[in-house]
């Protein structure tokens, strides 16, 4: 089954002459269970891609299907819980003067689920953190910390998809691991799909199945995972990146 | 990292953080902590003083009043200040430290019902215009801006003349000039996060527009929309002294510092006590609240540090 299908999504910003494309006929499907990379350099359209799925940004063209059904015809509680997002920066996407308890319920109260402490803590074990976490407030946690409650929070609603925008680089290089064997792990666990902003072309090999190459809004290959040992791109934009990659890690 | 020492880190945490665990002891030590800070700082601290004793005065001023604040006693007017009178009598002999302490109640009646009237008016018509936009910001925006560009006493003076002279009105005239300010500040506030990624979070998990306003922005805003009603009760103590003064705002029975003044007027020139000592306790407490805010705003506003 696909779970994500893109098909032709375009963004027109302007009027007329001044007119401007950010985002041109972008397609790709991802399959129920996958896990897709979104590569590119910074400006190429990787996170608008992902904020138009997750219906932030709402004056795209196109069509989005999820699971076989149009975002825009979903309702809006089910499409909830059918695809949440991680963010980049977890010092932004956590509410400051909310507690982690807080911010874990209150998704809880608004589809008005049962057992709410229970979930709560089971989310939190399921990360990697201890029930106690509840009680504290974002600043008293460290970068992982509150990386690992944003996941727990996108996780509390049990969704097929997640959305995932740059969950690492913010993060130190140590802690990148753990954040990274912890989504691999709950994707194994859960079959969850992924769809997986970065630009670190490592996180996406280590990550992903399959991956699309973007330049300027625009897809101009989609890969499978092995050719980014091989390098033998078919798009000279996908090879030369690959290539500098390849040779930025040789000279680590 | 292995279970066992992942619980050996969280032991640790725990023993650090023991005591700001639970809610309302956190809140509690956290206003313990502001106060302190206010304290700190001498002008903050003189305004915070001031302030207490303002309240406790309007709590406790049948007790320390030494006169009736109404009796009339025609055979000992405008008497100076002596020790029977410490702050002397007025044109009908009534004493004026006595009415002083009983006009610390208006006072303080004025000033709270005029922050429960603002504050949540402000709050609301600022973030809602600044989280919707479109055309429902612009017409709240145009509509405080024609509340702001009169001058606040001026505004009070209409609503008054429309609704007539007295206390309550006057009171609803302040409230009514006194919001503008506060909406424009929480708009503001509004828009510097509004895109932030924990509104987009909350929108994702299914809040309404509403939840995300009460629960994620208000609470965002609240630090500096306090500051700003601080600062402001400076303002209307001074505009219901205004009132008061011009007649419209408290009547004459009522011990109202402006109305004081305004009595007081006719006698100022051989009778100095009947307006300095009114005069001054405006001064005092409007400076107190002036001093007041700008302590708060250091110790609450975060972007200030």
């Amino acid at each position: 089954m696909t779970a994500i299908d893109v098909r032709n999504l375009s963004i027109d910003l302007g009027y007329s002459s001044a007119k401007k494309r950010i985002l041109g006929d972008v397609c790709f499907s991802v399959e129920a269970g996958e896990s897709f990379g979104l590569v590119g350099e910074s400006g190429s359209g990787k996170s608008t891609i992902l904020r138009c799925i997750a219906r932030l940004l709402n004056v795209w063209e196109g069509d989005i299907q999820l699971e076989g059904r149009s975002v825009n015809d979903m309702p809006f509680a089910e499409y909830c819980r059918t695809v949440q997002m991680v963010f980049q920066d977890p010092y932004g996407s956590l509410h400051p003067r909310q507690s982690i308890r807080t911010a874990l319920q209150e998704p809880l109260r608004i589809h008005r689920m049962d057992r709410q402490v229970e979930r709560m803590e089971r989310a939190l074990i399921d990360v990697g953190l201890d029930p106690a976490f509840l009680a504290r407030y974002p600043h008293e946690l460290s970068g992982g910390q509150r990386q690992r409650v944003a996941i727990a929070r996108a996780l509390i609603l049990e969704p097929r998809i997640l959305l995932l925008d740059e969950p690492t680089s913010a993060l130190d290089v140590s802690v990148q691991a753990e954040v990274l064997n912890l989504l691999a792990d709950l994707r194994a666990k859960r079959k969850l799909t992924y769809l997986f902003v970065s630009h670190d072309l490592a996180v996406i090999d280590h990550m992903c199945e399959r991956l699309a190459v973007m330049q300027h809004g625009r897809v101009v290959e989609v890969m499978s995972r092995d050719v980014l040992a091989t390098g033998e791109a078919n798009d000279p934009y996908a090879r030369e990146l690959i290539q500098a990659s390849l040779e930025y890690d040789h000279a680590v | 990292m292995t279970a066992k020492s992942l619980s050996l880190q969280d032991a640790a945490q725990d023993k650090a953080m023991s005591g700001s665990r639970s809610n309302p002891n956190s809140a509690f030590r956290r206003l313990l902590a502001i106060i302190r800070e206010l304290l700190g700082n001498p002008s903050s601290g003189f305004g915070l003083v001031v302030i207490t004793i303002l309240v406790l005065t309007a709590i406790v001023a049948p007790l320390i009043a030494p006169y009736d604040p109404n009796v009339i006693n025609l055979g000992n007017t405008l008497k100076p200040p002596s020790i029977e009178h410490w702050f002397g009598t007025d044109e009908l002999g009534r004493d004026i430290m006595s009415r002083i302490i009983y006009g610390t109640r208006i006072s303080l009646t004025i000033i709270t019902i005029v922050s429960v009237i603002v504050g949540p008016i402000g709050l609301l018509v600022g973030t809602t215009a600044g989280y919707f936009g479109g055309w429902y910001d612009t017409i709240m925006m145009r509509i405080t801006d024609i509340f702001l560009s009169f001058p606040s006493l001026i505004l009070s003076l209409a609503f008054v003349a429309a609704l007539g002279a007295g206390l309550e009105n006057a009171i609803i005239a302040i409230g009514l000039t006194t919001w503008p300010p506060i909406a424009r500040l929480a708009r503001a506030e509004t828009l510097t996060f509004r895109g932030a990624d924990y509104i987009s979070a909350s929108r994702m998990q299914g809040a309404s527009a509403l939840r995300i306003i009460i629960k994620s922005i208000m609470p965002m805003c609240l630090p500096s929309v306090l500051v700003r009603i601080t600062l402001s009760m400076a303002t209307v103590i001074l505009t219901a002294a205004g009132l008061g003064f011009l007649g419209l705002g408290a009547q004459p029975p009522l011990p109202e510092w402006g109305a004081m003044i305004a009595t007081g007027r006719r006698y100022m020139l051989d009778n100095w006590w009947l307006v300095a000592f009114p005069g001054g306790a405006i001064l005092l407490v409007s400076l107190a609240f002036n001093l007041l805010g700008d302590g708060l705003r250091d110790a609450l506003d975060p972007k200030q540090r």
